[in-house]
């Protein structure tokens, strides 16, 4: 039988694509389905923001620190403030700290039920998508009365935070908890043991415990491949050493065909991540103590020339971020190294071999947002 | 261990090579310390050096944490974050590059150069690559390569990855200077205030 | 149709002189014009708002609600915004095929609505092949979204058409062993004959005759989602991988065809299974001497409106499955649909023909008592769902609105 000449198919699957989640462009090398290649091509979102540091003041660059990754805004002010913190020598309230926590783990779970609600959208379940969302909703009302912004919160100062709680505010959060735990639950049934979905997910796009560290995963996607890493445990910082929650690891459970380090183990350290949220933020509730939430610091913060780098866990993973002072008032350098760059440098590595529906539900496992790769 | 048992042991097995420890800031008034501590290497060891720390087992530096650049205005410092899961200690390094030649020249003729040699010639700054060791490096030095124009030798794929492969000039460097227009589109605006 | 053309021919002297083939010719084209316009299309329209609200509820959200009372004119306002958009084709598409593609579509789903029966004389044609044809026409459909996936010049289209044609070839094998189960047990290949088979009351449907034909029905209901590019097999328009597949690079009018295609095939999905296995529109004899014996038109008209009504119950449960099963489930990737249709439906399928052909051979008659046990399991199965729900509903403690029109 003659062979028959077939060629290669270069597919773009470019910048406005219905589940990139952003603007990112893969060119994809497939012969139909199965691929030879995907290559990802990143720059559409690249706003300069480490460039911006050097002109703008400490204070003054707080709302740029929300475009950074705009799901997980709270976690990226809080890490630019401790880093400016530590250099300047800022202590602040252990007021200041607990609300920055209470808003870093309502963020958390927000961003979860994002990440989680368009993984299930990109693999077909529309429906959970809209009950994530409905969910978000109800948090984006109540972050909104304590700093309000619904998306961009701007809510960290160096020194605190910048608004302190309403009155009954706590009351309204402890409600919502109590009605959120039975609809994750519910939430959580529909996608996570429904059989097409662990079809899909499991054993897809295996990320190993060795390549996870070598290519420096981080947060969920590296706890989903069997690393029980949590910076919030492990190199604690605020207020965390006092809390008591555990830390999800990826075990491999999608059934028969489920690898430790697949789609699904990811998607299921983030369900369990939300639960253990709840958790923090009731006994956040319980410790909060009285007192003023924003330190007195001055005008124009002086850091002392030097450098420091910090780790927090930010919902996408660990949010590094590399300040270099030289005794101005303007940041010398300013570098954030973002869980999302790092997910994105083994996609090339990992996706040969595999099919193009299975790119989709890797990104959407990934939980990679567009603005965190390019900042 | 800290940063300077782990100097230590580095400048036993490197003997003659030139690694200092240079401590963290401090606060002036009540002596915490505010910033890093890092540890200099000289710039053609980095891979030999690097191997070291991540091959042996009282260091076992598994992660590359954070690969960047900071351009003081007499030289490039690439600074590498390094930490282990294994030992729970982490380190910085850092290298100290000569600064190389100015704003890259446009190529012969007006013609954009392409991003590979968009780094002015033979005058940038180059350092052995560790993508090897860490397959994460390979992504961040070429972000390092794209905004501050230091090339990496032995990078498999050394070009462009944030801005575009036709861009002139190396952004976060501190004598950037914007081109006019990118294929006619105009880098200034009228002031805002008249 | 045969006895209406007799009568008109009866009633007209100038018809007498035409040979009777052709009168029953435009008869009966002349009703199955009708019957797209008055039936199909308005299904299909309202199927699409109907679809949407249900969504919209199953999502904890409203849906169209603005045109019309409770939106219902939605897609009415749809279809004249479609039929005035500008119509767009690329220049590098493929003129005639492209153009040609949504009619086809259209065409293959349509010729297969003729032997769909609304009663038991309301039929555009009894064929004596009638679920054969059914099966053999709505393969066109196939070769209508081939073209629309290569004729765009567009490689997810041709993704998306690729996918589609693998998947609904490979699908037609245990739909068509599911029907020849049917086939068995009536002895007829004509619908009408199907039905007349079957008796008003569950135990006497063909769904409860055996116990293989619940593994028939399962194979016929997946198999038809699968052909009707229904989730968890839309991959062909899979709208997070492929944007909208093969109906990509089509726009206004020539778009709408396609899910219009779409949704009249879920009511044929729907018309398909009830004929086959629910009984049809076969009522009661109690009923339908009742309504007889109203007398006059009335009772010519209301037995047959009884049988109609009671065939769209029938329908319209399947087709809100469809609909609940589509907003509920993922999709499920190419290889796994190929493995799903060639590794165990086809084997199901060959299973339950084998299995009703040997119970036919040991019990000629059927068994009543079967049939009754099985309408038993049946009910409990159904009485287990409903007390599911109940627990759910209670569990979640979420305010339940009730009435479906918020």
């Amino acid at each position: 039988m003659a062979e028959l000449r077939t060629e290669e198919m270069l597919l773009n699957m470019g910048p406005q694509h219905p589940s990139t989640h952003g603007v990112i462009r893969f060119v994809v090398k497939t012969d139909g389905e199965v691929m030879s290649a995907a290559v990802p091509d990143i720059g559409y979102l690249h706003r300069s923001i480490e460039k911006i540091a050097e002109k703008a003041t400490y204070n003054g660059f707080m709302p740029w620190t929300d475009r950074v990754d705009y799901l997980a805004a709270m976690n990226c002010n809080v890490a630019y403030a401790m880093a400016v913190e530590k250099l300047a020598s800022i202590e602040i309230t252990r007021r200041g700290e607990y609300l920055r926590v209470i808003a870093m783990e309502m963020n958390r779970i927000i961003s979860h039920l994002l990440a989680v609600g368009s993984l299930g959208m990109d693999v077909g379940a529309y429906t959970p998508f809209i009950h994530a969302l409905r969910e978000r909703e109800k948090v984006n009302d109540l972050i909104e009365e304590l700093c309000g912004q619904r998306l961009t919160y701007n809510y960290a100062r160096i020194g605190g935070v910048i608004y302190d709680m309403t009155p009954n505010w706590d009351k309204k959060v402890l409600d919502f908890l109590d009605q959120f735990e039975p609809l994750l639950n519910e939430f959580d049934r529909l996608l996570t043991d429904n059989k097409i979905l662990r079809k899909r997910l499991g054993g897809v796009a295996v990320v190993t415990r060795e390549d996870a560290i070598n290519y420096n995963f981080v947060g969920p996607n590296l706890r989903g491949s069997g690393v029980k890493w949590d910076i919030r445990k492990d190199m604690p910082y605020s207020v965390y050493p006092e809390l008591d929650f555990e830390v999800p690891v990826g075990t491999g459970e999608a059934g028969s065909f489920g690898v430790v380090g697949d789609c699904f183990d990811r998607y299921m350290v983030r369900i369990r991540e939300m639960s253990e949220s709840v958790k923090i933020l009731r006994q956040c509730f319980e410790r909060i103590p009285p007192g003023d939430h924003l330190v007195k610091v001055p005008k124009k913060i002086r850091p002392p020339a030097g450098d420091c780098y910090i780790r927090t866990e930010s919902t996408r993973g660990d949010l590094g971020v590399y300040l270099v002072s030289d005794g101005s008032d303007k940041p010398y350098r300013l570098k954030f190294r973002t869980g999302s760059f790092s997910a994105m440098a083994i996609i090339e590595k990992i996706s040969r071999g595999m099919m193009v529906a299975d790119l989709i539900a890797f990104i959407a496992s990934l939980d990679i947002v567009a603005p965190e790769i390019d900042r | 261990m800290t940063v300077e048992e782990i100097a230590k042991i580095l400048c036993e097995h490197f003997k003659g090579l030139q690694i200092e420890v240079v401590p963290g800031a401090k606060n002036a008034v009540s002596g915490i310390q505010t910033g890093d501590p890092a540890v200099i290497i000289p710039a053609e060891k980095i891979r030999e050096i690097c191997n070291t720390l991540k091959v042996m087992d009282q260091f076992a530096f598994d992660c590359l944490s954070s690969l960047t650049a900071v351009d003081r205005k007499d030289r490039f410092e690439v600074v590498y974050h390094l930490f282990s899961y294994k030992n729970r200690h982490s380190l910085t390094l850092k290298v100290n590059l000569p600064r190389g030649g100015n704003q890259p020249q446009r190529g012969v003729e007006g013609e954009a150069p392409s991003g590979l040699a968009g780094g002015g010639g033979d005058a940038s700054p180059s350092i052995e690559t560790v993508e090897s060791l860490w397959g994460v490096a390979n992504w961040l030095e070429r972000e390092v390569y794209d905004l501050f124009g230091i090339k990496f030798d032995n990078h498999s794929d050394l070009r462009r990855i944030m801005l575009p492969d036709d861009w002139v000039g190396h952004p976060l460097r501190k004598d950037y200077k914007e081109e006019v227009d990118y294929h006619g589109i105009s880098t200034t605006r009228p002031a805002l205030l008249q | 149709m045969q006895k209406l053309a007799d009568l008109l021919i009866q009633k007209f002297a100038p018809l007498q002189q035409l040979p009777a083939e052709y009168v029953y010719l435009v008869v009966q084209v002349v009703f199955a014009l009708l019957m797209l316009m008055i039936f199909v299309a308005p299904f299909a329209g309202i199927l699409s708002w109907v679809e949407r609200r249900i969504a919209a509820r199953m999502m904890d959200r409203v849906g169209p609600n603005r045109v019309g009372p409770q939106g219902f004119f939605q897609w009415i306002a749809d279809g004249i915004k479609s039929l005035l958009k500008e119509d767009i084709i690329p220049r590098a598409a493929d003129p005639i095929l492209f153009r040609l593609a949504p009619y086809l579509v259209f065409a293959g789903m349509f010729a297969a609505f003729v032997t769909i029966p609304f009663s038991s004389s309301l039929i555009v044609a009894d064929m004596n092949v009638g679920i054969f044809y059914l099966i053999a026409v709505t393969s066109i459909v196939v070769v209508g979204i081939l073209m629309a996936g290569w004729s765009s010049n567009n490689k997810y289209s041709l993704l998306g058409g690729m996918r589609s044609a693998a998947q609904i070839v490979s699908y037609e094998i245990p739909a068509g062993l599911a029907i020849l189960v049917v086939v068995f047990l009536s002895g007829s290949l004509s619908i009408q004959d199907i039905i007349k088979a079957q008796g008003a009351y569950p135990w006497q449907w063909f769904l409860f005759d055996n116990p293989f034909m619940p593994v028939a029905f399962t194979t016929l209901f997946i198999s038809s989602l699968a052909e009707g590019n229904r989730t968890p097999f839309d991959i062909p328009e899979a709208e997070s991988e492929l944007v909208s597949g093969y109906s990509t690079e089509y726009s206004g009018m020539r778009f709408v065809f396609f899910y219009f295609e779409e949704w009249a095939n879920i009511y044929l999905i729907a018309a398909v299974g009830t004929a086959l296995f629910l009984g049809g529109w076969q009522l009661p004899p109690a009923v339908k001497a009742w309504a007889v014996s109203t007398g006059g038109a009335l009772g010519v008209i209301l037995p047959h409106f009884l049988e109609f009504v009671t065939f769209f119950l029938k329908a319209a449960v399947i087709v809100f499955v469809v609909i609940w099963i589509r907003w509920t489930l993922p999709r499920i990737r190419v290889d796994q649909l190929m493995t799903l249709s060639w590794k165990y439906l086809t084997p199901f399928g060959f299973a339950a023909s084998l299995g009703v052909a040997v119970w036919m051979v040991l019990f000629p008659n059927g068994v009543p008592l079967v049939h009754y046990v099985m309408c038993a399991g049946a009910l409990a199965t159904l009485l287990y769902f409903f007390y599911r729900v109940a627990y759910q509903v209670w569990y979640s403690r979420q305010p339940i609105h009730l009435n479906p029109f918020v």
